[in-house]
């Protein structure tokens, strides 16, 4: 069976690109790295991809606001071929500071392309922090969102987030409901037992536990927490209590987007 | 013209930056602050048009969905102070690099707007409520700005500095007509740190020339003769005597040392001939085998002094040199972990008591864990285990070391620089930051090192790092350098005289990339600015190399050639301004002979009478700033980055117990694993340095041991933190320091692979010298076969029975139940490595056959500690009984219950085994001390049963996590 392409995104600052590769190689599908400057000198193209993930880090050193040069820099010097590889139907998914990416240049939860009507501002606490917490991506009363990333994930599952910036706000109230009722909410923050999350289960003061969005066509994804950190059983806080047969949590995220982008092949 | 944009967060938001402020305020014990409110302030220099300066606050510096801007006119503008309340601004000094500039400016750049000539940022504190201005003014220093790197910016002050013309003028030092006298003097004025012998040295290697030398080859000479660099102490000769009991166990000895670490600390690798030993004392960090084709190395600095005076950018440059110190090991290796452990002063010391000069404990603290942070998250790089040690012996010098490993391939442990390769600076601009560092760090902190060593402190652009990182490796796998070496102490003059020390050098010093205009020829030479790697290429291939660098807008120069003349030259413009014999420079320091002496202190084993409830000596010790959870700390740090995580610093059922030592996955594609733990306890060293060294080197094996691993796959590095070894009683102790690392190191067969030292960490303060604790850090790193045998330390399941192995005795002498009682005691544990030996082996046998669901090893606080915090990390029960634990008290009459709780004897682990292993783990710990003591349990009590069967100690789980997490919850 032939593999997708994976563009992982680096420019400076960005440092979850090996593992984010590592897990879309675990989930079936060929990743190569990408510097942002190849592809704004036309180097390289993202024609070539089927899947363009930008992971975590600190790209720029998250100066002036976390993610933000690299999200004007997307806007001014790669509009037209992020444009095409969306319109072509391609996938896209930010992690953590390419949520911050994402959310920044208006590409989510990109109802008007390119204008920013939601954002990740400081956590609440005031401070980075680094926990692990739980996330429901559908069930358990909560509507399913139309995310291709997060399709089927019925269970509570169990991942780590690691910021400073994750506090999910919508531009106002209204642009918050629309948000909800297009079903845009891919995962929210929630307790152990899947209860309404507080502090810390929500890590960050997020607007509606909000974790992570997806856009109209759910097909371009961005979230706070890791799934590229729980792909291996033991990675996991507390090995052998998720289950022997479960695989971890993570992984599926990427399978799910691995198998969508096969057939374009 | 200069625009002046202010951005701060809609009304309403919640400012959790000015929210931390205010209840740092608070803390200083100002009242009447009802809230603060910070804004950020960005002034763009250039010629650019007013809409585009909209465009630039729109698009760029202002988020649309939080924040609102102001744009205002510099020129004409004025400060409107708050209704009610004070504005504080702050900005960066002149030569302060600013990380955010080189941001906007490329942001700027992007949104297609030209001719923007400067960027720079401030800070705005709104102070809300009624202050006074001499409040207002301790808020600003204490809280806001250092006056190292930074100002408050007065209203009407131009903030804009134009860089100043360098006209070059070469200056000579008159060395040989000095006296000693002006010798001296000359030594002291230029912060050359060289005692009268050195001076006199270098006055006759240049009357023989029969010149005076120039500013810069003195600097030179200081630097690499500094004992930063040389290692002088360490290397050179001491006569030493000791004073103590005939019977006493631990004597070295009246004896001449001629080189103390080839002595004890060298000899130990040497004598053992470890084949996994790859590369050890000679490179920038210690090289042992991982698995098949790849290697790890490990090494762990000490960056105290700057971190005393500006503890933010001292921790920050900190921990981005010793990750440099990975870059530069071999041809370069990929950090994969990061360390980190830290000595402060309490951090609930009255400001009225501090002495002048110095920034309070808890100032410091916060300074230096967000330093860390910043510097560590942003480098990728997760910080997996450290320490936190609290003592008013450390107000004045805090001590910050930090630890960086790196993998390797086996191909690219070793360097070599050719005749005629090309010396190539990489990485961040040179601008006059961090002078004198190296020299600095090998004098005493006085009143006035704040003014007079400024230069010596910076802040680092972790990112300048990760770019010039990431480009490196590119670089290493497509063999486009010989060499490489970091940019740490002595900047230029260091890293080109160490690698050019055999070839000799040509540096044509006006072709290093300079952060700003006006920085003279030696100033250039010695900066010591950060992010910066120098490499040695083969003429052929330095174009592609700086191509590749340029390829991720690292910047990279030639600046000069490895000659093979045996000499440093250097030049500025085509000018000679250095001429120096490497040979004089490298082994024409004279031999110092140091004098130590060591005598045993007199402290008497009073102690006290054991308490019928252990109860509240065991909350108080869950409490001591020391054992209490360092959760605020941790969580900071990404310890999750790479992926590689197994042993988590935070272990159990909510991920908030105090996990031993950390094991960390390098290679996804690998079962094999990293474990690293630490070992340090000054307070052993208050009795006798050379069992406290033998204590530390203990704690970190049994770390390695409690999570697994084994103790024939360790490897140690040394870290001594001393006081000033000019001074007899202090070089006693750090001798016998070193031996006793000797000792167990040796009878445990693990090798030292690579160590630092930090002297001369003594205060001068109202004519009283304050030196700190003798403190050593033993750091260990192992490799464990399979990262699936990784142990937890919290309780697993209720039912399950629980051992103490290890025997426990009478040796209360430093322990934290003593210097809670205010004693410290004579009773030094001692380690008996025969019968260690066997039981860490055994354990790590039962590890291995997956016969152990839990360990937690006995340290600070003792079996009542461990065993406490192993039940509350896990939520469950446990009842024990003190009648069972291996005890050898000292007195066959008087078996004390507080004692058995709370003796740091070494080499004890606690541990769960579950019914169905029993067997198997008794068999395996046959003929050594370890005893069944009790059970976990589904109520959630901590229940102790002391001598005779009587309950001694009963208390809630949640109780004793509350008294264990509070203290440093903030």
């Amino acid at each position: 069976m032939r593999k997708p392409r994976v563009c992982i995104l680096r420019t400076a600052g960005t440092n979850c690109d090996a593992e984010t590769a590592f897990a879309f190689e675990l989930a079936g599908a060929r990743a190569e790295m990408a510097h942002v400057n190849t592809l704004v000198e036309g180097k390289r193209t993202l024609d070539f991809y089927h899947i363009l993930a930008l992971p975590g880090g600190f790209s720029y050193g998250d100066d002036i606001a976390a993610g933000k040069v690299l999200a004007n820099e997307l806007r001014c010097k790669l509009r037209e071929s992020v444009e095409r590889f969306i319109a072509a139907g391609k996938l896209v998914i930010g992690i953590c500071n390419g949520f911050q990416i994402l959310v920044k240049s208006g590409l989510l939860p990109g109802n008007a392309q390119w204008k920013q009507e939601a954002s990740l501002v400081i956590n609440d606490s005031g401070k980075f922090e680094a926990r692990w917490v739980h996330l429901r991506a559908g069930g358990g009363g909560m509507p399913e969102s139309v995310c291709v990333w997060t399709k089927g994930i019925e269970k509570i599952i169990y991942l780590p987030v690691a910021h400073g910036e994750g506090k999910f706000m919508a531009v106002g109230a209204a642009s918050l409901r629309s948000i909800l009722d297009k079903r845009q909410v891919a995962v929210t923050y929630c307790n152990e037992d899947g209860s309404t999350a507080v502090y810390p289960a929500n890590p960050n003061g997020s607007q509606a536990d909000i974790a992570g969005i997806c856009d109209e066509t759910g097909r371009i994804f961005g979230l706070m927490p890791h799934p590229e950190r729980h792909v291996q059983a033991t990675q996991h806080p507390r090995p052998g209590t998720a289950g022997k047969t479960n695989e971890p949590d993570g992984i599926s995220i990427f399978k799910n987007g691995v198998r969508y982008a096969q057939r374009m092949l | 013209m200069t625009y002046r944009i202010e951005v701060l967060d809609k009304p309403g938001l919640f400012d959790a930056v000015g929210e931390g402020i205010a209840r740092d305020i608070a803390d200083l014990g100002i009242e009447g602050v009802s809230g603060v409110r910070y804004t950020r302030i960005y002034l763009i220099e250039g010629a650019i048009s007013r809409a585009d300066a909209e465009l630039i606050c729109r698009e760029l510096l202002a988020d649309p969905v939080s924040q609102d801007y102001l744009l205002y006119d510099a020129a004409s503008f004025t400060s409107a102070a708050p209704v009610n309340g004070v504005n504080i601004e702050v900005s960066y000094n002149p030569g302060v690099m600013d990380p955010v500039e080189e941001s906007v400016k490329k942001g700027i750049r992007d949104l297609g707007i030209a001719g923007v000539s400067s960027v720079k940022t401030a800070g705005k504190y709104g102070i809300e409520g009624r202050i006074s201005s001499e409040q207002a003014d301790s808020i600003a220093e204490k809280l806001l700005y250092n006056k190292l790197i930074q100002h408050v910016v007065r209203p009407g002050a131009r903030s804009s500095h134009p860089p100043t013309e360098y006209n070059f003028k070469l200056s000579r030092i008159d060395l040989l007509g000095a006296s000693d006298a002006e010798l001296r003097g000359i030594s002291s004025r230029g912060q050359l740190f060289l005692n009268l012998e050195e001076m006199r040295s270098i006055k006759a290697y240049f009357s023989a020339l029969g010149r005076n030398p120039t500013d810069c080859e003195l600097e030179t000479v200081a630097q690499t003769w500094s004992e930063h660099c040389a290692h002088k102490t360490f290397r050179g000769r001491i006569q030493y005597s000791e004073s103590l009991p005939r019977a006493y166990s631990g004597r070295v000895g009246k004896r001449m040392i001629k080189n103390l670490l080839k002595s004890t600390i060298m000899k130990v690798t040497r004598e053992l001939r470890k084949p996994w030993c790859v590369s050890v004392f000679e490179d920038n960090s210690g090289i042992i085998k991982f698995e098949g084709k790849n290697n790890i190395c490990f090494k762990v600095e000490t960056h105290n002094h700057p971190s005393a005076l500006e503890p933010f950018g001292g921790a920050n440059t900190g921990i981005g040199g010793v990750i440099r110190d990975c870059l530069g090991t071999g041809l370069g290796a990929r950090p994969v972990f990061n360390t980190d452990i830290f000595c402060f002063g309490p951090p609930d010391y009255p400001f009225d008591k501090l002495p002048s000069g110095t920034l309070h404990p808890k100032r410091v603290m916060k300074g230096v864990v967000s330093g860390v942070r910043d510097y560590g998250n942003k480098m990728g790089i997760p910080t997996v285990n450290g320490a936190v040690l609290f003592d008013e012996g450390f107000i004045c010098n805090p001590l910050v070391y930090c630890g960086t490993a790196g993998m390797i391939p086996q191909d690219k442990c070793f360097k070599k620089v050719k005749k005629g390769d090309l010396i190539v600076v990489a990485g961040g601009r040179t601008g006059r930051d961090g002078i004198h560092g190296a020299t600095f760090s090998s004098g005493e902190l006085t009143e006035e090192s704040e003014t007079i060593s400024s230069g010596a402190v910076q802040i680092g652009n972790p990112i300048e790092e990760k770019k010039l990182a990431d480009t490196l490796m590119q670089a290493r796998d497509r063999n486009l350098y010989r060499s490489v070496t970091d940019c740490g102490a002595g900047g230029l003059s260091s890293a080109v005289g160490e690698m050019g020390s055999e070839l000799g050098a040509r540096v044509d010093l006006d072709k290093v990339p300079l952060k700003y205009s006006g920085l003279s020829y030696s100033e250039i030479w010695i900066s010591e600015s950060q992010e910066r790697m120098v490499l040695a290429a083969d003429r052929k291939k330095a174009p592609e190399l700086i191509a590749l660098f340029a390829s991720e807008n690292v910047e990279a120069a030639v600046i000069g050639e490895f000659t093979g003349s045996g000499r440093l030259e250097l030049y500025y413009r085509g000018q000679l301004t250095a001429d120096l014999d490497m040979k004089f420079m490298h082994d024409g320091r004279p031999d110092i002979e140091k004098k130590a002496v060591f005598k045993l202190p007199a402290h008497k084993e009073t102690g006290n009478t054991c308490p019928g409830d252990q109860g509240p000596a065991l909350k108080k010790m869950l409490s001591a700033y020391d054992v209490c959870s360092k959760e605020w700390i941790i969580r900071q740090y990404d310890h999750e980055v790479q992926g590689g995580s197994a042993g988590k610093p935070l272990a159990g059922k909510a991920c908030d117990g105090p996990a031993d030592a950390a094991v960390v996955r390098p290679l996804m594609s690998s079962r094999k694993a990293a474990v690293v733990s630490n070992g340090i306890n000054f307070r052993f060293g208050r009795i006798d340095p050379y069992w406290m060294a033998a204590s530390c080197i203990d704690e970190a094996l049994r770390q390695v041991v409690a999570c697994g691993g084994s103790v024939e796959r360790t490897a140690l590095l040394d870290n001594f933190c001393w006081g000033n070894p000019d001074k007899p009683d202090r070089l006693g102790g750090l001798v016998r320091a070193s031996y006793g690392c000797y000792y167990a190191a040796k009878s445990y067969g693990v090798p030292f692979i690579s160590g630092k030292d930090s002297l001369y960490n003594e205060y001068m303060c109202d004519g009283k010298s304050r030196a700190i604790p003798g403190t050593l850090l033993i750091s260990a790193i192992s490799v464990l076969d399979d990262v699936s045998k990784t142990v937890s330390m919290y309780a697993k399941a209720a039912g399950n029975f629980i051992y103490v192995v290890g025997l426990t005795r009478d040796e209360m002498g430093g322990s934290l139940y003593y210097s809670q009682l205010g004693l410290t005691g004579s009773s030094v544990p001692k380690i008996y490595p025969a019968r260690s030996m066997k039981i860490f082996a055994a354990l790590s046998r039962l590890a291995a056959a997956g016969a152990i669901r839990s360990m937690h090893d006995c340290s600070e606080g003792g079996l009542g500690v461990a065993a406490a915090e192993m039940a509350f990390a896990g939520g469950l029960g446990m009842e024990i009984s003190l009648e069972d634990v291996p005890y050898k008290s000292s007195d066959k009459k008087r078996r004390r219950n507080d004692f058995i709780l709370f003796s740091e004897s070494n080499s004890r682990f606690v541990v769960e085994v579950s019914q169905s292993k029993r067997a198997v783990f008794e068999k395996g710990l046959k003929g050594l001390p370890a005893a069944l003591i009790g059970r976990l349990e589904e109520h959630g009590q901590f229940i102790a049963r002391g001598i005779g069967g009587k309950v001694c100690l009963r208390e809630n789980i949640a109780e004793l996590k509350e008294t264990w997490q509070k203290p440093l919850r903030w």
